[in-house]
């Protein structure tokens, strides 16, 4: 069953099952996209990303199961509202890269005239404007990813479906990157990209669906998905043993000179009253929000989340 | 219905300006001359080396008188023959010693002759390496017969044409319009192929099926070849009516008219390629889609070619027979329909057999087309692990 108020969701899929041959690509993924939220996708590589944003997309049907895009159960029949830049990415090496802009933009209902105006318009933004009439084959990799990325959005999509798009952008590039999905989100774009790398999802998300082996283990928001995960407690004392040990639960790790434990349900209060009056002699004491990294391997698993990618930070 | 239309022209015209807009079509539209010229070369060659081979020197012994009686017979010969080789005869005056001058022409590196003729007009004598009943034998016997005693003028009375000429004439423009069809239609279906592969090798095929019905990405990229061959047809016909026009007399009106006329066998041509074109360019593409490289696409084709072949060896049975079994059986099968309804357009006028084999093989089109699109987006896309192919479990 598809969930009732549909006007919220730009992206809405139930039960969807892929099989290739005797292989099940998708089991089972059900997800929801809020209209202009970014909304991430992970798991490690093989998970079934591509697959799912394949059927969502209408490239390929599903074995089974039911989506809706945009408010059209046939996606392609929304086409024209939606942005897609494959995880391969695919241009003509021989156009130009304003005539592959407009192209991209003609796929999606745009007369060339206009897309080439817009070509044109966006290259300039993005300092490619030197390159607008010359062919793609003499483009480094980074700006014919750039050039793909703005045939993506020439046309002004409602919807704007990005798999793994950070892959191969040196650090500068993922920032624009960055930027630019935060700036087609604000503009009210929905927004569903897929990675393997969690840092991305963290500052960009505010939904996600953790896939693993086909499988959606965790779908919901970003801080859902931290809330699985009691608090993180990094308590460092002057003296080694005392009463105070009863405060701390029996699993707490000791590195270094740190002890590490979940937050108690009780919460902070009641441990630091213990602290205090067993005498621990507090040198520090830090009570961490567990990040999404955290989560995934709560979530997904050890194995899947040593596939991953933790990412820079920013 | 509209977007499957929109969206297949938007994949045509840009398949058809990258092709024709390349340095490629220039060698497409040049090609035809390759055969031509390399035809002519070595016909011209060839033809040098056979007359040269097969053109042999006599002497002939013999006064001037004599010589010039043999010498009036041989070109009256000559004109007969065309251009088949005529023994060719040179005089040399008596000697004394005829033996020896016999002996002595033989040897002569300078006279180069096969043979020696002596008394021609008393006791006809040839000496030398010829056979009994040869060619050389012959010829020279005509040739005494003819100076002996000249033949009587044949009245000859020309006419425009004859049952046997035009019959001839037409079965040539038969074959040359099933041949033209059967070459072009490979050539374009080929280079409709590479375009996929290429396309599938650079990965815009999923940019293009994520925006547009995978259908209308088949019918593009069909119809988009088939513009694209119809400009090539253009300019050769241009071509071809130009360099008829200069270099022979009555130019484009100098070749014999077809059964159905000149102008209604030119569209049915069209039309017939247009058709050709559009079955086995479906099977091509259909064949593409299962393969991700050249060497799977070559493994894949060959199979299609060899049965082209096959279907082009059939039509051609049906070239001076157009209602024979044979022939009606080819206009039925949809595959060689088109190629023998081109051979008969040149040799029957009737109009009305072509209208029921184009609506015939357009309902054929449209099946072959429908599954081959249907086959294209079932396979063009496979993503993820895939059952082993039978093509690659019979070559493991």
């Amino acid at each position: 069953m598809l969930r009732a108020q549909s006007s919220e969701w730009a992206v809405e899929a139930t039960d969807l099952i892929k099989d290739f041959g005797g292989t099940r690509a998708v089991d089972g993924v059900s997800l929801g996209v809020p209209v202009g939220s970014i909304y991430g996708l992970l798991g490690p590589n093989g998970a079934g990303k591509t697959t799912t944003l394949r059927i969502l997309l209408g490239i390929i049907d599903p074995s089974s199961g039911v989506r809706r895009v945009l408010g059209h159960d046939r996606p392609l029949d929304a086409a024209q509202e939606i942005g897609y830049l494959p995880e391969e990415r695919g241009l003509y090496p021989a156009m130009h890269c304003r005539d592959a802009i407009a192209f991209m933009g003609a796929l999606r209902g745009l007369s060339l005239a206009e897309g080439r105006r817009r070509a044109d318009e966006l290259l300039a933004g993005h300092g490619l404007g030197d390159w607008a009439r010359k062919p793609i084959r003499t483009l480094s990799k980074g700006m014919a990813q750039t050039v793909q990325l703005l045939g993506t959005i020439v046309h002004r999509p409602r919807l704007l479906v990005l798999d793994e798009p950070f892959a191969g952008l040196d650090a500068i590039n993922q920032a624009r990157l960055e930027e630019l999905i935060r700036r087609e989100a604000r503009s009210g774009v929905t927004i569903i990209f897929s990675t393997h790398v969690i840092a991305h999802a963290e500052r960009l998300c505010e939904r996600i669906a953790i896939i693993a082996k086909g499988k959606v283990a965790f779908e919901g928001a970003v801080d859902e998905a931290r809330a699985r995960l009691r608090p993180i407690v990094r308590l460092r004392t002057r003296n080694d043993d005392g009463p105070w040990r009863n405060a701390i639960p029996a699993d707490a790790r000791h590195e270094g000179r740190e002890w590490i434990f979940e937050l108690p349900e009780s919460g902070p209060e009641p441990l630091l009253k213990a602290l205090i009056d067993g005498a621990a002699g507090i040198e520090t004491l830090a009570i961490e929000r567990p990040g999404l990294h955290d989560a995934f391997v709560a979530i997904a698993g050890d194995k899947a989340a040593a596939e991953m990618v933790e990412g820079p930070p920013q | 219905m509209t977007n499957l239309v929109r969206a297949a022209w938007v994949i045509g015209r840009r398949d058809f300006t990258a092709t024709v807009f390349s340095k490629a079509f220039i060698f497409f539209l040049i090609g035809p001359l390759f055969p031509v010229l390399l035809g002519a070369l070595f016909g011209g060659i060839g033809a040098r080396v056979a007359s040269q081979a097969e053109q042999p020197r006599v002497a002939v012994i013999a006064s001037d008188t004599e010589f010039a009686k043999l010498a009036a017979a041989r070109a009256q010969l000559g004109d007969a023959m065309g251009d088949r080789p005529v023994v060719e005869i040179f005089a040399v005056p008596p000697a004394p010693d005829e033996s020896a001058q016999v002996r002595d022409l033989l040897a002569s590196k300078h006279h180069s002759v096969v043979a020696v003729l002596a008394d021609a007009f008393t006791q006809p004598h040839l000496t030398g390496a010829v056979d009994k009943d040869g060619t050389v034998a012959g010829q020279l016997g005509l040739l005494l017969s003819a100076a002996q005693a000249p033949p009587k003028p044949l009245e000859v009375t020309p006419t425009a044409r004859s049952s046997g000429s035009v019959d001839r004439t037409r079965a040539i423009t038969a074959q040359s319009g099933q041949m033209i069809l059967f070459f072009l239609t490979i050539i374009l279906a080929g280079m409709t192929l590479s375009q996929l592969i290429e396309e599938k090798s650079n990965k815009v095929i999923e940019v293009l099926a994520a925006a547009v019905p995978i259908e209308s990405i088949f019918i593009g990229k069909l119809f988009a070849m088939l513009v694209t061959s119809l400009v090539g047809i253009a300019v050769w016909l241009t071509v071809g009516v130009v360099a008829l026009s200069m270099f022979t007399h009555g130019g484009a009106g100098s070749i014999p008219s077809p059964a159905v006329g000149s102008a209604a066998f030119l569209i049915l041509t069209l039309v017939y390629f247009a058709m050709n074109y559009l079955l086995l360019g479906s099977v091509f593409l259909s064949i593409g889609a299962q393969a991700s490289t050249v060497r799977e696409v070559q493994t894949l084709s060959m199979p299609v070619t060899v049965a082209q072949v096959l279907i082009f060896g059939f039509a051609a049975l049906s070239v001076g027979l157009p209602d024979s079994p044979m022939a009606i059986a080819g206009a039925v099968f949809p595959l060689s329909s088109p190629l023998v309804m081109v051979a008969r357009a040149a040799e029957k006028p009737e109009l009305w057999p072509h209208v029921v084999a184009i609506a015939w093989q357009a309902l054929w089109i449209g099946i072959v087309v429908y599954v081959s699109a249907r086959l294209f987006r079932r396979t063009v896309l496979k993503s993820g692990p895939v059952k082993r192919r039978w093509w690659k479990k019979a070559s493991a």
